[in-house]
């Protein structure tokens, strides 16, 4: 387990919290109390099986004694608390909160997630019904109808000498005019229906849907391997989505992944990383002729893959989001600027390398690779296509000296305060 | 032009609509034309301008969805010359929005009517208009 000099500090401050004399806490763990005044003063490390003994001794998780509240319930509490109004959290006291009371925060953490998801939704279908061509159109044209009948069925019933051949004009009209308005509102009422169906899952955005559904498949299949069943076979899963979009989006992943495995097939794909352990997706890409992003999928999309891996395509969205422990991704909105995924972006074909430190109690750093590929698929008619990727794997031990980008998950939820890339005001108190 | 003598006030002021809806004009047209107004009409965005500029009506009604060209844009191009700055304009739109009404407002236009409207409704704003255009050549003229 990689400890941090904090989590000292964090064995006093639960000590003294506690009650607890020095000396009695060494006694229980079976330490002498000037080696316990070391590790409190993070002048020394904590081995495993001592760190979980001081857990036991303090009434805490021994995950959170060594790492601080850093998981994603931590972030989803800091960002509750922010958006608190009129009540005041003790946020200074989260690890506390966490640690004793583990099933409640994590209620309060989904219920934030959950209202993040509704608020999404009102506001897609608010998008919906002020922007949706379909139904304007329909509503324009009901409209017309109405307008119509109601001019001139009035003409017909106020106008009392009338001429006989006006007359039958307007009837004429009126006939012709309330068929259309039949026709019309069934067309409402049919997409009206329709939307009443795609929304049926509570989840706003297809892309979160299919990556739950990936992510309760581990990010791969076996089906898709050599003498799998290939994509026909994972038809049965993919039809089980609720949505009709993420439905759509996951038999593209699962197209494009069958793709991956075939022009690298699994064992010699194996076999040439262990050759290179560090597995230099250019050079993986030059040995099995194929472009790079096909070597990056591959890296974070096969059984037992333990990478990171975002996508984003030319505005800088992200179409795919593989997380990695300790690496916050954004749920939705965009990411963080300094991520060397956007460096990539703007400098097509130019391996952008980078080793980047995330922010929190613990400051984890990630190996980073990205990668751009240009591609014009209608040739030199159409417009140029741009897809990012970056790799995000775990590098445990920064040397002295060795340079690290400081990065975030997006402004909103950054701790770094002074960021001379920051967009919008974080909601999450500075902590560096 | 138009200088009422005692009989039907509005007798000869010429209206012009632009609407591409053509059984909407068609009961514009009847209405208009009882309540003693020339009516023209014309059922497209393209040429719009043209047509206003030929025929030089009274007044312009002008339809907010028309195929070719808004009448926002429409209604800009004509408030930028010198002859129709003043020209009386209701618009009509079928969205009766908000946001409808301010894009009228902004590009010019004196009034602005929802889709459905009474007739009644369409008459009285036609008069108005038509009146202001009447004492606006009246303190001119004499």
């Amino acid at each position: 387990m990689a400890l941090t000099g904090l989590t000292g500090s964090r064995v006093r401050e639960r000590r003294l919290a506690a009650g607890i004399a020095q000396a009695d806490l060494a006694r229980a763990v079976g330490i002498s109390a000037s080696y316990l005044n070391l590790i409190e003063h993070n002048r020394r490390r904590i081995g495993d099986a001592v760190l979980a003994k001081l857990a036991a001794a303090l009434g805490i998780d021994a995950v959170v004694l060594a790492e601080g509240a850093v998981g994603g319930a931590a972030q989803d509490m800091r960002a509750a608390a922010m958006i608190g109004v009129g009540t005041e959290a003790e946020v200074d006291k989260l690890d506390e909160f966490l640690g004793r009371f583990p099933g409640w925060a994590e209620l309060l953490a989904e219920q934030y997630r959950r209202i993040g998801h509704l608020e999404r939704m009102v506001a897609a279908l608010n998008d919906r019904i002020s922007h949706d061509p379909h139904l304007s159109l329909a509503l324009h044209e009901v409209l017309s109808a109405v307008s119509s009948v109601r001019s001139t069925a009035a003409i017909l019933a106020e106008t009392e000498d009338i001429e006989p051949e006006w007359r039958a004009l307007f009837h004429g009209n009126l006939h012709v005019d309330s068929e259309r308005l039949a026709v019309g509102a069934e067309a409402l009422v049919a997409y009206l229906d329709g939307s009443d169906q795609a929304e049926d899952t509570g989840a706003a955005a297809p892309q979160e849907e299919l990556e739950v559904w990936l992510a309760a498949h581990d990010w791969h299949f076996d089906a898709l391997e050599a003498g799998g069943g290939g994509p026909e076979a994972l038809a049965g899963e993919v039809a089980g989505i609720a949505s009709a979009a993420a439905r759509s989006l996951a038999r593209d992943w699962v197209r494009q992944a069958a793709e991956d495995a075939k022009a690298l097939p699994l064992a010699a794909f194996e076999a040439a990383l262990a050759k290179d352990p560090k597995g230099d997706p250019l050079q993986l890409a030059r040995a099995f002729g194929c472009d790079a992003l096909r070597v990056f999928r591959r890296l974070a999309f096969r059984k037992g893959a333990t990478m990171g891996l975002v996508i984003c395509d030319g505005a800088g969205a992200l179409t795919l989001r593989r997380p990695i422990e300790g690496f916050a991704l954004p749920r939705h909105g965009a990411a963080c600027p300094l991520w060397p995924l956007y460096s990539a972006l703007s400098r097509p074909s130019q391996p952008v390398a980078a080793v980047v430190e995330m922010p929190g109690l613990t400051r984890q750093h990630f190996q980073t690779r990205a990668f751009c590929d240009v591609s014009y698929p209608q040739g030199f008619a159409g417009p140029e296509v741009r897809h990012a990727a970056m790799l995000i794997a775990h590098y445990p031990v920064v040397g002295i000296g060795e340079a690290f980008v400081p990065v975030g998950s997006s402004c909103r939820i950054c701790a770094r305060g002074a960021c001379v890339a920051r967009r919008e005001p974080s909601i999450i108190a500075e902590v560096l | 032009m138009g200088s009422a003598e005692g009989r039907e006030q509005y007798m000869g002021q010429h209206v012009l609509l632009i609407e591409d809806e053509p059984n909407i004009a068609e009961a514009i047209r009847f209405i208009l034309s009882r309540d003693g107004w020339r009516v023209s009409t014309y059922g497209s965005g393209l040429e719009a301008v043209a047509q206003v500029q030929s025929l030089r009506p009274d007044v312009l009604i002008l339809d907010v969805m028309l195929p070719g060209q808004s009448g926002h844009d429409i209604l800009a191009q004509l408030r930028g010359m010198p002859d129709f700055t003043d020209l009386p304009v209701l618009m009509l739109t079928a969205k009766g929005q908000g946001r409808d009404r301010e894009m009228a407002e902004r590009a010019g236009a004196n009034m602005f009517m929802a889709k459905p409207f009474s007739n009644a409704e369409i008459v009285a704003a036609v008069r108005l208009l038509g009146a202001d255009q009447i004492g606006q050549d009246g303190t001119q003229g004499t």
